[in-house]
This record gives structure tokens, C-alpha cells and sequence, in this order.
């Protein structure tokens, strides 16, 4: 037969797209323009600022001095010619900010305001700025002063980019321990959470021990709070005047110590699910064959449960490294004169209003949470090929003593993450530690104290409920549009690149960058800068990862085949989305909206570079009102947030029960 | 002289081309899927792609659907070239092998879902529901949920809302697959009625040859992206145009061998045929089906009649309607024949495993094709 064996020359066929395709490409546009504002942007504009350096240069200005008649003037001289003459400013002394000033009296020892002196400056490069008292000049052109405004002149610097910024940071010593100190935190609490959680939920999936859903509830319960919570609880247990101080045997709880024992409690959740998914799809089979070959339970336990469960383990590991390394509000709270990474960007750019360096810091932390974050996901990806395997789930069988063992690790640990809670909630109920121990509701009358009042936890419940119906419905429409397009591959991935992103960048990385994104006068979308517009914004971007992925397993569960079928019957795809793709993935919506709301009411490192007066948080109320002292208002606050969170979190049980019975009719045969 | 020519005209009102395929390609990266498929479907027809997994059948309904579009070629329907138009402006109506059927609405919101949004006033679609549901047997299931159906029922469902919309063209992506061996059966013949009844064009992919030979007006075999035949069910299994063909529609017996003079050589046994085209000496693969081995009474004195062979019973398979027997013969050496006798054959001859007798395989039952080529 004669064949033709290869494709003929042409052009390959592309159908023409209909309106459908449009409008889904116009969505996507419009969320993926969202992700490049929210996050690509001030990520680059961070990035920038990073190498950016302002110095004075004086090499730029002239001056000129008159005699004392004023009319005679002497020769020209150059700032940097006076500067080697007086030997006054050292290089380092003349590195500075975007906010330097230089008074150029400082260049004439002789200067005095009321002489009749007169003295002229010009620049002789382009660029060289400076104040003629709030007046910025900038001029090649000789200008003329009398020394009582002379003396109100002053230099500005002028920016330029380089490795400088780094160079410094890595030659500071003080702050290159932090990078030390970091490491070390995290990777001693990763262990514990690890091992802790490991155990926990090895009680939970593979004992019979009782109470199992008590304990469940107990594990989760650090979800609902700010993670520096557990740090005011510690100072109340350990701190200077703390009631289980002598336990301590001298060691200061302020410090390394706190820093770990508070990030056990706010990780251990999140180390649990996903350790507890790993150990919860292991094939019964498997501990079948180990019994039948008579290996010893410990052997079975490193040669089946550990192999297992290690991707989990691992995924776990590095889940939690990042939680403890780019956390903020935990070190800021217990950490004492203890520096790590995230308590420097704060520092540097509250404190010291050094943002340049804030963002080389940030670069610095970026680094350690990109790497988790790829091993993550590669692991992740392992995950769910084993998930997919048929397997027969394990059943384990009643042994007391182990089933009591197992009960007394669970005790343990739900009496330290119960223990937290409620030395918090004791705190915020009495009237004056520890002189007075009476009851108290003293200290939830937040309008007396500083940090925003009743006012910030308003603002955070606004915040909270706004940025989970607001970033749910982008989040959800987006992951559709990724999910459900045909053809646009392109499009598609640099999409999904841009929604798996803010997994990797600290909330804090996050928040300096919006500074210099937004803050830019010359950003036209400058006006959203300290409003609640730029925090709803910050904090979906934030934690728009794990909604999406949510979404897109929802997503994928569903048949492919639907929007076919639509198309065929010539129906446009936002009716199929809003009559079956919606309707049917409503249990994960309500997931990724309640996931939203916690983390919003929660969230320190995200928005506390960029509340306002009018917008301060509840979380950040927490942190300022301990930062000034009151602790027990600040463990109250805490708790406020733990109420709301957990009523928010029954309020979703019960809602999408309802909803699911109303809309989910379907699901029971 | 006036039926035949009345036939004729009848033939040539139906092959009216409806669906018109030319010098469709579709490649995936270095594989191609398609190889210059062409392909003409007439108003009404019933066609159904055949052919084993990868052979480019779904990828071509998928090319038809405007799902997939091909590399090259074009397609027209009903006069209109419809080669790059997006599915949605396409015409015709889809059943996949998994229904796709909205699982949070109603059967009844499921037909009307493409009928609703087209300004039809509500009672109409009511009515034309209630139409569907009776025309697919289900007129009591209207306020169930797809879930709470069987598996054929929820078939018949998807069926009713892909033709709710009167498409030109009814596409069944391997629509029973997923049913049990009892309801395909008994959907086979529904489906087939259904059809004639609308004249709906419908074209269906299957890996089945039962499903293919019962339904379908014209059957197109692929193999490796190419067509390898388009005929009636009757031609395509009394007169497969390649081995592919013969192999993979129902089962066939096949021997090496040399083309001289008409006939092909087995052993010393020389098998008339009817086969022409072939150059003297051409090496060809000589096959014959189980069902056309005709077995004789005992063995036989004297000269072997032609096409006759002598051989002996060594297994036989009782399979309900027929006995499988395999057959040895000194004329095919190690070659075993495989033939299917009737239950009245085997009594009648008194067959038994170890007898001997003669089989004859009839000259226009013995099939010729040329050999090497890629289906062997």
C-alpha cells in the first residue's frame, strides 16, 4: 500500500475561538493582572530596592564663599576637596538612606549664621539634590545665600545600584548571626514538631486508644490563634515573674528556648495533617506480609510505617521550617535580645526606616523558603501518586499497654497545647498579675489601652470576612480558568507559576514589598496605601496558594467531559460554572473561604508593615499592646481572636452541612 | 430491469454526503494520531469507527467535535466547513463513555439543560422533556438524580439530552463500554432504533466488532491512524480488504504461503481461490475463518478433491451454539486449523477428539492477501 508517511507542509489547524473563549481568557486576564500587581510587581520592586543605595555624593557640589563685605568671592571648591581637608566623614559616614541629610555648615568650621559671610552651591553633576529648608533645589546653576539660610541648607543623597547592600549585611556581624540564629530555631523546632506530631498522629491512625476526637479538636486548636500567642502564654508561665519559673533552672525562657517551645505549638497542626494524611493511606497489606514474615513490630515500624509515611515526614519538615523561619510575631514576642531573620527586616525597616536593608533581608529569607518550597512540592507530587494506588486501609487491632502509651503522648501534648490556651485565657481574666488574682474583665476594655482598641479587632473581622469572600472568588474563578481552558498553554502555566508563588515569600517579605510597590507615589494605585483595600489585597496574595490548590483538586474531581457537553449543546461555559461547577464544588469553596478567614484574623507577618491608624488589627494589637507592656489586654486580645475563629469554625461546620444537604441531595444514592 | 434501478436511486438519495472528511492529519508532537483520513458520511448514516485503543478513532470524533482540532484537512457538514469553528458552533449533540451527566441537577434539569436559555417558553420545554424521556423509555425518573440511576439509565439520559437540541449529527463516544454485557446488548438495539427513528447521523467509536457489526450501516476500521476499510458490516467481514481487517473482525485461520496461478499451496494440497491481482509467485498469507471450514463425512479414497484437506481432531471446546475444534493436517505441518462446527455437524458426523475426516475449504472463502506489510 502506498503510504504517505509524514504530515504534509501547512500550517497547523487553531480553531477560531468563540465568545466563550474570549470571556474565559479575559477572567484569567484580569486574575492574572491581580497576582502581577498583588505580587510579581512588588516583588521586583523589592528585588530592586535591594541594590539600590543612597549615599551623599560630594563629589557633586561646589561652593563658593564670600568675604565678609559679601561681594568678593573666593574660588570655587568642591564638597569632596573640603571634605579631605577637614577629614570629617568617612566613606561609612557618608553611606545613608533615602531620608539622609547632610547640613553643608558641617563643611565649614568657620560657619556662623550671623556673619555677613554670603555663600553660593551649585551642582556640577546632573543630579545633586539638596534642601533649602523643606525646598528641594537641584541645580547646575550658581545660588546665592546669606549664612542664616546657608545654614538651613542640606545635602540629600543620590541613589546607586550595586552589591552594596549585600556586601554590608553579610560583613555586619550581628546581623549575619541572625542567618545563624534562624537556622538554628528552626531546624531544633522542626525536629520536635516533627517527632511530636509523628507520634500524635501515630495515636490518632494507627492505636485504639480513646478520645480520639477530642484529641483532634485539642491539636488543631493553634490554627485559631496568632502565633506569638503561645509567647505571652510562656512569659506568663516562665517569664520574670512567671509561676513555673524554677523549673527552668536559671535557663531564660526569653530567647532560643521560647522562640522553640512556641513554634512546637503554632506548627504542630499544621505537621499533623499532612503527617497524619501520610500515615492514613497505608496498606493494611503490607503490615499483613510483615506479620506473616514474623518481623518484630519494631521492625515493621522502620521498614513499613517509616518508608510509608516519608514523603509525609519530609513534606512535613520542610512545612514547618518554613513556618518557624518566617515567622515574626513569636521571636518579636519571647525572643529577647535574640535576632533572627524575620526580627530584622522588622528592625531594620521599622526601626531604623532602613528599607534597602529590610529588603536584603528579605532576599536573604526568601532563600530558604523558595528551597522548602520546591522540595515541597516535589515531594507532594510523589504523595499523590501513592495516594492514587489501591490499597486496603489499615485497621489497628486493641493492644492496651500500647494503646495507653499512645493515650499518654496524646495527653501530653493536648495538656501543653491546651496548657497554652488557657494560661492565656486565665491572663486575660484576672485582674493584676501577680499581685492580684481576682476575676477580671478589666483587661478586654481594649479602648484604654494603646494599640487600637475594640476598633482593631472590628477592623479584623471586616479583614477577615473580606478577604475570604473576596479571595475565595478570585481564587476559585482563577484555578477554574486554569483548569477548564482549552488551548492558551502558555498562558496557563505562567498563570499556575504566579498562584503557586506566594507559597514561597514570607508575609513579611510580602509587606515590605507592597511598601515599595504602593507606597510609590508614582504608582497610580498609590491611593490604596494604608487603607483596608491594600490589606485584603496583601493578605488573599498571601495565603492564595493553598486556597488554589484546594480548588484545583475540587476541580479536577470533576469530569472533564462537562464543558464538551455545554459546548455541544450550545450553552455558554459561566452557566455550566454557575448551575453545576460551582454547585458541585461548594464544599471546598466553604474549605478555602473559612481557610481565609482564619488566617486573616490570625495574621501578623502579612500586614504589619502596612496597617494604618484607622486600619490596626486585632493581631497586630496583640503584638503593639505587649510591645508596650500590657500583656494580660494583649493575651485577651489573643483570645478574642481564638473565639472568633472558633465560632467561625463551627458557624462553616454548621453552614456547610446545611448547604450540602440543600445543594448535595445528589451525592446520596 | 426496474427494481435494481429503483434500489439505485434510493442509494443515491442516501449517499446525499452529509459529513464530508478530506486529508485529515492530527499529530501529537513526533506521533501522528491521524494519516491522511478521508472520509465521506451521508445524511442518516450510521457509521462507527472500529479499531484497537490508539488507532486514532476517538481522535477523530474528538477532530469532528471541534474538541481536538486536527493538524491539517478539513471537515465540512451539511455544505458547511466547519474545519476551525470552536465546538460551540459546531452542530451536534455528544454521549461520552462516562455520561457526563450534571451530577447536582435532575434528569429532568439535565435534558433541559440545553434547551433552557434559548427563549423557549417554559411549558415547551416541559413538554419536549417529557418527549425525550418517553422516547428513551424513562418517562417515571424525571426528578432522580443521575446517581440514583443505573448505569444503562443514566446512558439513556445522556442520549436524550445530547438529541434534545435536534443536532445534526449524534457523536457516541464509546457509549457502552461501561455497561454490563446484558444492558449493552439490549442498548445496542435501543440506540439502533432510536436512530432510524430520528434519521438522526450518528457516529460511534467502539473497540467492539459485536457492537459494530450489529449497529452500524458502514463500519471504518482504523488501524495506527490510517483507514484500513469502510464498508457495510457484511462486507467488511465477508471480504476484509486487509489481513488487519480479517484479524481483527472476527477470527480467522492463516497460513504462509506462495500465489500461482489462482491457487495457493498447502503443503502438497494446492487451495483454489478466488483471488486476482496477485504476480506469480507473490508471497501472500493465504486465511480462512473457523465458520467456512465445512467438515465431510470419514476419510477419503483416492485423489483429494480440490480444496479438500485430510485432517485429525486434537482438542475440541464445546462454546453452547458451536464446538471450536483444532485441527492437524499433514499438509499444514505445525500450523493448527482452528474451525467452528455445529452442534447438528459434530452429531451427525459422529466427531470425536483423535477422528479423522476431510475438511473443505470453499475457493471463495479462502482469502488472499499480500504479505508484509505492518499488520501481521
Amino acid at each position: 500500500m502506498a503510504e504517505a508517511p509524514s504530515l504534509p507542509a501547512g500550517r497547523a489547524i487553531r480553531l477560531r475561538i468563540d465568545s466563550d473563549g474570549w470571556i474565559k481568557r479575559a477572567f484569567m486576564g484580569v486574575i492574572a493582572l491581580y497576582l502581577m500587581v498583588a505580587l510579581a510587581l512588588p516583588l521586583y520592586a523589592m528585588l530592586s530596592k535591594s541594590f539600590v543605595t543612597y549615599s551623599f555624593d560630594l563629589a557633586r557640589y561646589e561652593f563658593q564663599v564670600s568675604d565678609e563685605s559679601g561681594t568678593v568671592w573666593g574660588e570655587p571648591v568642591s564638597a569632596a576637596a573640603l571634605n579631605a581637608q577637614l577629614g570629617k566623614f568617612s566613606d561609612a559616614d557618608l553611606a545613608s538612606s533615602t531620608d539622609g541629610r547632610l547640613s553643608v555648615t558641617d563643611f565649614f568650621p568657620d560657619f556662623s549664621f550671623r556673619s555677613p559671610v554670603k555663600y553660593r552651591i551649585r551642582g556640577v553633576a546632573d543630579n545633586a539634590p539638596y534642601l533649602v529648608g523643606l525646598d528641594l533645589r537641584n541645580s547646575t546653576e550658581w545660588q546665592e545665600f546669606d549664612s542664616n539660610t546657608f545654614r538651613r541648607i542640606n545635602l540629600r543623597p543620590v541613589a546607586s545600584t550595586g552589591l552594596q547592600n549585600y556586601t554590608e549585611y553579610f560583613s555586619n556581624p550581628v546581623l549575619f548571626s541572625s542567618i545563624e540564629n534562624s537556622l538554628y530555631i528552626a531546624t531544633i523546632s522542626t525536629v520536635l514538631t516533627v517527632i511530636f506530631a509523628f507520634g500524635f498522629a501515630y495515636a490518632i491512625n494507627r492505636s485504639c486508644m480513646p478520645f480520639k476526637g477530642a484529641f483532634r479538636l485539642i491539636a488543631m486548636m493553634p490554627i485559631l490563634v496568632p502565633s506569638l500567642l503561645p509567647g505571652i502564654a510562656l512569659i506568663y508561665m516562665f517569664g520574670n515573674q512567671g509561676f513555673l519559673k524554677g523549673i527552668l533552672f536559671g535557663q531564660s525562657i526569653y530567647g532560643p528556648l521560647g522562640i522553640v517551645i512556641g513554634s512546637v505549638f503554632f506548627t504542630f497542626p499544621h505537621a499533623l495533617i499532612i503527617i497524619s494524611t501520610a500515615l492514613s493511606i497505608s496498606d493494611q497489606r503490607q503490615y499483613e506480609a510483615a506479620e506473616s514474615l514474623r518481623a518484630s513490630k519494631w521492625r515493621t515500624f522502620w521498614t513499613v510505617t517509616i518508608p510509608g509515611a516519608r514523603y509525609g515526614l519530609i513534606s512535613a519538615a520542610f512545612v514547618t521550617f518554613t513556618l518557624v523561619i518566617t515567622d515574626f510575631g513569636l521571636p518579636k514576642v519571647i525572643g529577647g535580645q535574640y535576632n533572627v531573620l524575620a526580627i530584622d527586616i522588622y528592625k531594620q525597616v521599622i526601626g531604623q526606616q532602613n528599607f534597602e536593608m529590610g529588603a536584603v533581608v528579605s532576599v536573604v529569607l526568601l532563600i530558604p523558603a523558595i528551597v522548602a518550597f520546591v522540595v515541597d512540592r516535589q515531594v507532594q507530587k510523589k504523595q499523590v501518586s501513592l495516594l492514587s494506588a489501591r490499597s486496603v486501609p489499615y485497621e489497628p487491632k486493641p493492644n492496651r499497654r500500647f494503646d495507653m502509651a499512645m493515650l499518654a503522648w496524646c495527653a501530653a501534648m493536648g495538656v501543653f497545647i491546651a496548657g497554652i490556651i488557657g494560661v492565656c485565657q486565665f491572663a486575660a481574666l484576672i485582674n493584676y498579675w501577680p499581685y492580684d488574682l481576682s476575676f477580671s474583665l478589666r483587661n478586654y476594655d481594649f479602648n484604654k489601652m494603646d494599640g487600637g482598641g475594640w476598633g482593631a479587632y472590628w477592623n479584623s473581622l471586616e479583614l477577615a470576612a473580606l478577604t475570604a469572600v473576596i479571595g475565595t472568588a478570585i481564587i476559585f474563578t482563577g484555578a477554574y480558568m486554569v483548569e477548564k481552558i482549552d488551548g492558551f498553554k502558555t498562558g496557563r502555566a505562567v498563570f499556575q507559576f504566579l498562584a503557586m508563588l506566594p507559597m514561597a515569600i514570607p508575609g513579611m517579605v510580602l509587606g515590605l514589598a507592597y511598601i515599595f510597590f504602593f507606597n510609590n507615589p508614582a504608582n497610580p494605585l498609590n491611593g490604596i496605601y494604608g487603607t483596608m483595600a491594600i490589606l485584603v489585597v496583601s493578605t488573599v496574595t498571601h495565603f492564595y496558594t493553598v486556597g488554589h490548590l484546594t480548588a484545583l483538586t475540587a476541580l479536577k474531581q470533576i469530569d472533564a467531559e462537562f464543558e464538551p457537553v455545554a459546548a455541544s449543546l450550545r450553552q455558554p461555559f459561566w452557566r455550566l460554572f454557575a448551575r453545576v461547577t460551582v454547585p458541585v464544588c461548594l464544599p471546598a469553596i466553604l474549605d478555602i473561604s473559612i481557610y481565609m478567614f482564619v488566617n486573616a484574623m490570625t495574621t501578623v507577618s502579612a500586614v504589619v508593615f502596612l496597617y494604618s491608624t484607622h486600619t490596626a488589627l486585632a493581631s497586630v494589637a496583640v503584638l503593639n499592646m505587649d510591645d508596650a507592656g500590657d500583656i494580660a489586654p494583649a493575651a485577651a486580645m489573643g483570645m478574642m481572636i481564638f473565639y472568633t475563629n472558633a465560632t467561625a469554625r463551627v458557624l462553616h461546620a454548621f453552614a456547610s452541612r446545611s448547604i450540602l444537604r440543600r445543594t448535595q441531595a445528589w451525592r446520596v444514592r | 430491469m426496474t427494481e435494481p434501478k429503483a434500489e439505485a436511486q434510493v442509494t443515491a438519495a442516501a449517499e446525499e454526503p452529509y459529513l464530508e472528511i478530506e486529508g485529515l492529519w492530527k499529530a501529537f508532537g513526533d506521533f501522528l494520531a491521524l494519516r491522511d483520513v478521508s472520509l465521506t458520511i451521508a445524511q442518516g448514516e450510521f457509521i462507527c469507527f472500529l479499531g484497537p485503543s490508539g488507532c486514532g478513532k476517538t481522535t477523530l470524533l474528538r477532530a469532528i467535535a471541534g474538541l481536538d482540532p486536527q493538524t491539517r484537512g478539513s471537515i465540512r457538514q451539511g455544505g458547511r466547513d466547519i474545519s476551525d469553528l470552536p465546538a460551540s458552533q459546531r452542530d451536534y449533540g455528544i454521549v461520552f463513555q462516562s455520561y457526563a451527566l450534571f451530577p447536582n441537577l435532575t434528569v429532568e434539569r439535565n435534558i433541559a439543560f440545553g434547551l433552557e436559555n434559548t427563549r423557549r417558553p417554559r411549558a415547551e420545554i416541559t413538554a419536549r422533556v417529557q418527549e425525550l424521556l418517553q422516547l428513551v423509555g424513562l418517562p417515571e425518573q424525571a426528578k432522580k438524580y443521575p446517581a440514583q440511576l443505573s448505569g444503562g439509565q443514566q446512558q439513556r439520559i445522556a442520549l436524550a439530552r445530547a438529541i434534545a437540541i435536534k443536532p445534526g449529527l449524534l457523536l457516541l463516544d464509546e457509549p457502552l463500554s461501561a455497561l454490563d454485557a446484558k444492558v449493552r446488548v439490549h442498548l445496542r438495539h435501543e440506540i439502533k432504533e432510536l436512530q432510524r427513528k430520528l434519521g438522526v447521523t450518528t457516529i460511534m467509536v467502539t473497540h467492539d466488532q459485536e457492537e459494530a457489526l450489529s449497529m452500524a450501516d458502514r463500519i471504518v476500521v482504523m488501524n495506527h491512524g490510517r483507514i484500513e476499510q469502510i464498508g457495510t458490516p457484511t462486507e467488511i467481514y465477508r471480504d476484509p480488504a486487509t489481513l488487519f481487517v480479517a484479524d481483527f473482525i472476527g477470527e480467522t485461520n492463516r497460513v504462509a504461503t506462495t500465489f500461482s496461478g489462482g491457487s495457493v499451496r498447502v503443503g502438497d494440497t494446492t487451495l483454489a481461490t478466488q483471488a486476482t491481482g496477485f504476480a506469480e509467485g507473490a508471497a501472500v498469507t493465504m486465511a480462512v475463518r473457523p465458520e467456512d471450514v465445512l467438515p465431510h463425512a470419514g476419510g477419503h479414497a483416492g485423489a483429494p478433491l480440490p480444496n479438500h484437506l485430510a485432517v485429525r481432531i486434537e482438542a475440541m471446546e464445546f462454546l453452547g451454539s458451536y464446538w471450536r475444534t483444532h485441527l492437524s493436517s499433514p499438509a499444514l505441518g505445525a500450523t493448527p486449523l482452528v474451525a467452528n462446527f455445529s452442534m447438528n455437524a459434530v452429531r451427525r458426523l459422529d466427531l470425536s477428539v483423535g477422528a479423522g475426516l476431510t475438511v473443505e475449504l470453499p475457493a471463495e472463502r479462502v482469502l488472499v492477501f499480500a504479505r508484509g506489510g505492518d499488520n501481521g
